[in-house]
């Protein structure tokens, strides 16, 4: 297990001693085979887990006892389980694939030695989030994740607005996880351990119904943190600016790693999340929201990357939803289909980029099709997964959610429909981000010449690309397996032990579960013929349609001004704040405060040298005035 | 000649004498430069204490006084010694036997 954590770390450390090469092939070769020494291992790991017996599936190294302080006992302990197992495959599975499109990517780049050393430290740092059996361990990955994602969003540093998005991306973060830490206290005052394991086995049998009990407060502020990393309502906004980065981090970070991590640090708790119904109830409502909101917002996005990334914001809403119903299976379910198909639409629109010489407005894309036919299948592939036709990897995780929740005591046919609402939505803006980039006439500008991308870019892509296909294959709902031939769901049985069960729940018969399957892929289907009949069609209609809504299209274009709202009400008041305080109160009260105190004691200095001047008789006439006052002293007392 | 206030002389006397004494000897120290005179005006507080001195132990009836009066001109012609050593080698060396010297040796 050593080998998987440590692999990227040592290809961290050998990028990182050499940054200023500039040999890209060397240093993804090296950063490349790092992670995919931790894939293989992370594979014979994950074999040597199936192969225990399903009561004891658990491997668990304790590297050393990290720090013990009274009650407070961590080791750097390392646990691979159900869930973690499959998180490690998708990180490192994805991420070497990732590592090597980069190589492709960023081929011409000056720092590429720099940027694989970041990405081998992610990697590192996503593999501790993951693997770490307690809280802590998985805050310092929590932590390192967050510096990496600052350090390679801002990776063209020099451009000051793609430096902004870095920073943006890092203090927002930061405000995540302050909460985080307050979440960890909570739990650590009431149950006294960090330790997931003994969390869950602490974890209250019976349901909490105040807000400020323990589980809840804990759990909430845990939350607040998962919003943070998991860009969701209200902390959403770092992730859109963050596409400034190099596209392969936009499909490291924002597609298949780091943003899931609130998922899987709910999903990792969720025996205590169950114990606080109130907060399962807030992050159900914030999922719903978030994946409608940032749907909306995709629509009228003209940035092909910023459309996948509020497409992103709003799938991690789907699985923030199936965590807040209680169908934790599914919201993992979903994560590792969602890392599949975006991270193979990010590295589609890199490859597109990359043939658009570093175009990104999909204004001036259209027609590509002709000229990136790989690109374009495979993108098609993830088009269709992520829409949710059957039978590509999306549909499954994406109705298991939606049937949850329907049917979940937890959950609400109103959650229900705002989650079909995205579904139609997602269709919506991702079928428009498809025909204004691969299809239609060609609206590409006559000095740019699109070109496929080299082999080392395409074969990841074909590789994600079948897997957005056959991804989902491994959790066929009962109904439809049944209708096939008994196919069993591989997934609901292999994170069975791990997952607590709802209370109260009851399968749905297999008419209604149809019917919702039904009306979801059929609202997906609508709305795709739609974009696809407003986009290559007639072109011209939605311009049209554009300038009749037009007030209610100028907010959704300006994302409803959620930024401008974060300036006015909360930035510039506190940097009002903060200048008012550093001007009266560090400035003139605590500044002179202390240059008095200087001036006062080298003043006294200056007089006391005056006294010294080596004239003996004044030393003498000195002695003579102090034993005269202290004579008089003694007599007048 | 009447010589009746001889007979009458008391401890008072005395005291005022050396108080006079000793605050000549200091205005010596203080204000004078050549560092003879200013031995001299050292000699002169002295002087003016040992007078205390053998006053309060003939008033008293105790010898103590008269002992210290020894000390005290036993170290004052040791501190003569020196002193005038100093001065003689500070006149050899600079002509001068002007106090204002020391202030070379000034931090």
């Amino acid at each position: 297990m050593a080998l998987v954590i440590l692999t990227p770390f040592v290809g961290f450390l050998i990028n990182g001693l050499r940054y200023k090469k500039h040999s890209a092939n060397l240093a993804g070769t090296i950063a490349t085979i790092a992670v995919g020494i931790s894939f293989i291992c992370s594979i014979i790991l994950v074999a040597d887990l199936i192969s225990l017996p399903e009561e004891t599936r658990k491997i668990a190294v304790s590297f050393f006892d990290w720090m013990a302080i009274d009650k407070l006992k961590v080791s750097a302990g390392f646990v691979i389980d159900q869930i973690s197992a499959i998180m490690i495959l998708v990180i490192t599975g994805v991420g070497t694939l990732i590592h090597l499109f980069s190589i492709g990517y960023m081929h011409h780049d000056k720092g590429a030695a720099k940027y694989f050393s970041y990405l081998n430290l992610f990697i590192f740092n996503m593999l501790l989030l993951v693997l770490g059996d307690n809280l802590l361990v998985m805050f310092v990955g929590w932590e390192g994740v967050g510096l990496c994602s600052y350090l390679l969003i801002g990776f063209w540093f020099t451009d000051k607005e793609k430096a902004a998005a870095g920073m943006k991306a890092f203090v927002t973060n930061r405000i995540g996880d302050a909460a985080f830490l307050l979440g960890m206290f909570v739990l650590f005052l009431t149950f006294g351990t960090l330790n997931f394991a003994e969390l869950n086995a602490l974890a209250p049998t019976t349901v909490e119904a105040s807000w400020l009990g323990a589980a809840t407060l804990g759990t909430l502020f845990l939350f607040i943190g998962a919003t943070g990393k998991s860009a969701q309502i209200p902390l959403y906004v770092w992730l859109p600016d963050a596409m400034a980065g190099p596209t392969p981090v936009s499909a490291l970070i924002h597609a298949a790693t780091m943003v899931t991590a609130g998922v899987y640090m709910i999903v990792r708790l969720n025996p205590m999340f169950m114990a606080a119904p109130n907060t399962m109830m807030v992050i159900a409502i914030i999922g719903a929201a978030t994946a409608v909101f940032a749907a909306t917002i995709g629509i009228t996005q003209n940035d092909i990357k910023k459309v996948l990334a509020y497409s992103t914001v709003s799938q991690l809403g789907y699985m923030f939803l199936a965590c807040g119903v209680g169908a934790f299976g599914a919201a993992m379910f979903h994560l590792m289909t969602h890392a599949f198909f975006k991270a193979l639409m990010f590295l589609g629109s890199g490859s597109v980029i990359h043939a658009m010489h570093e175009e990104q407005d999909i204004r001036k894309m259209g027609g590509l099709k002709k000229y990136l036919p790989i690109t374009h299948l495979t993108f098609f592939l993830g088009w269709l997964a992520i829409i949710g036709m059957p039978p590509f990897a999306g549909f499954f995780s994406k109705d298991e959610i939606l049937a949850y929740a329907f049917n979940s005591p937890l959950g609400s046919p109103v959650l229900w429909a705002m989650g079909a609402i995205g579904a139609t939505l997602t269709a919506f803006y991702m079928t428009r981000l498809m025909a204004l980039t691969f299809w239609g006439k060609s609206r590409v500008p006559s000095d740019i010449h699109p070109h496929e991308s080299p082999a080392l870019m395409l074969i990841p892509l074909i590789v994600l690309g079948v897997l957005s296909v056959i991804g989902g294959w491994i959790g066929i709902p009962h109904v439809i397996g049944e209708y096939l031939g008994h196919i069993p769901n591989v997934w609901e049985h292999w994170l069975h032990p791990l997952i607590k069960p709802i209370p109260g729940f009851h399968h749905l018969d297999a008419v209604t579960e149809f019917t919702l399957m039904g009306i979801s892929v059929t609202l997906a289907a609508i709305s795709a013929a739609v974009a696809y009949h407003f986009y290559v069609r007639s072109p011209e209609t939605p311009n049209r349609v554009a300038e009749k809504i037009k007030p209610i299209y100028n907010v959704v274009y300006h994302k409803y001004f959620v930024d401008e709202g974060y300036f006015a009400f909360i930035i510039n008041p506190l940097v009002n704040i903060s200048r008012n305080t550093w001007y009266y109160v560090d400035v003139n009260f605590i500044d002179k405060m202390t240059y008095l105190a200087g001036d006062l004691v080298r003043g006294m200095g200056s007089f006391a040298r005056s006294i010294q001047t080596g004239n003996m008789q004044q030393y003498a006439m000195y002695i003579g005035i102090g034993v005269v006052v202290a004579l008089s002293f003694v007599i007048m007392r | 000649m009447n010589t009746d206030f001889i007979n009458n002389i008391g401890l008072t006397h005395y005291l005022v004498l050396a108080a006079l004494l000793f605050v000549m000897g200091m205005a010596g120290v203080l204000l004078r430069r050549n560092v003879i005179v200013l031995l001299m005006s050292v000699e002169l507080m002295l002087n003016s204490v040992n007078l205390t001195f053998v006053a309060f132990s003939k008033y008293l009836g105790l010898i103590d006084g008269h002992i210290m009066v020894f000390f005290v001109m036993t170290i004052a012609a040791a501190e003569a010694a020196v002193g005038l050593a100093l001065a003689v080698s500070i006149f050899k060396r600079f002509n001068e036997v002007n106090i204002r010297f020391f202030e070379h040796l000034k931090g």
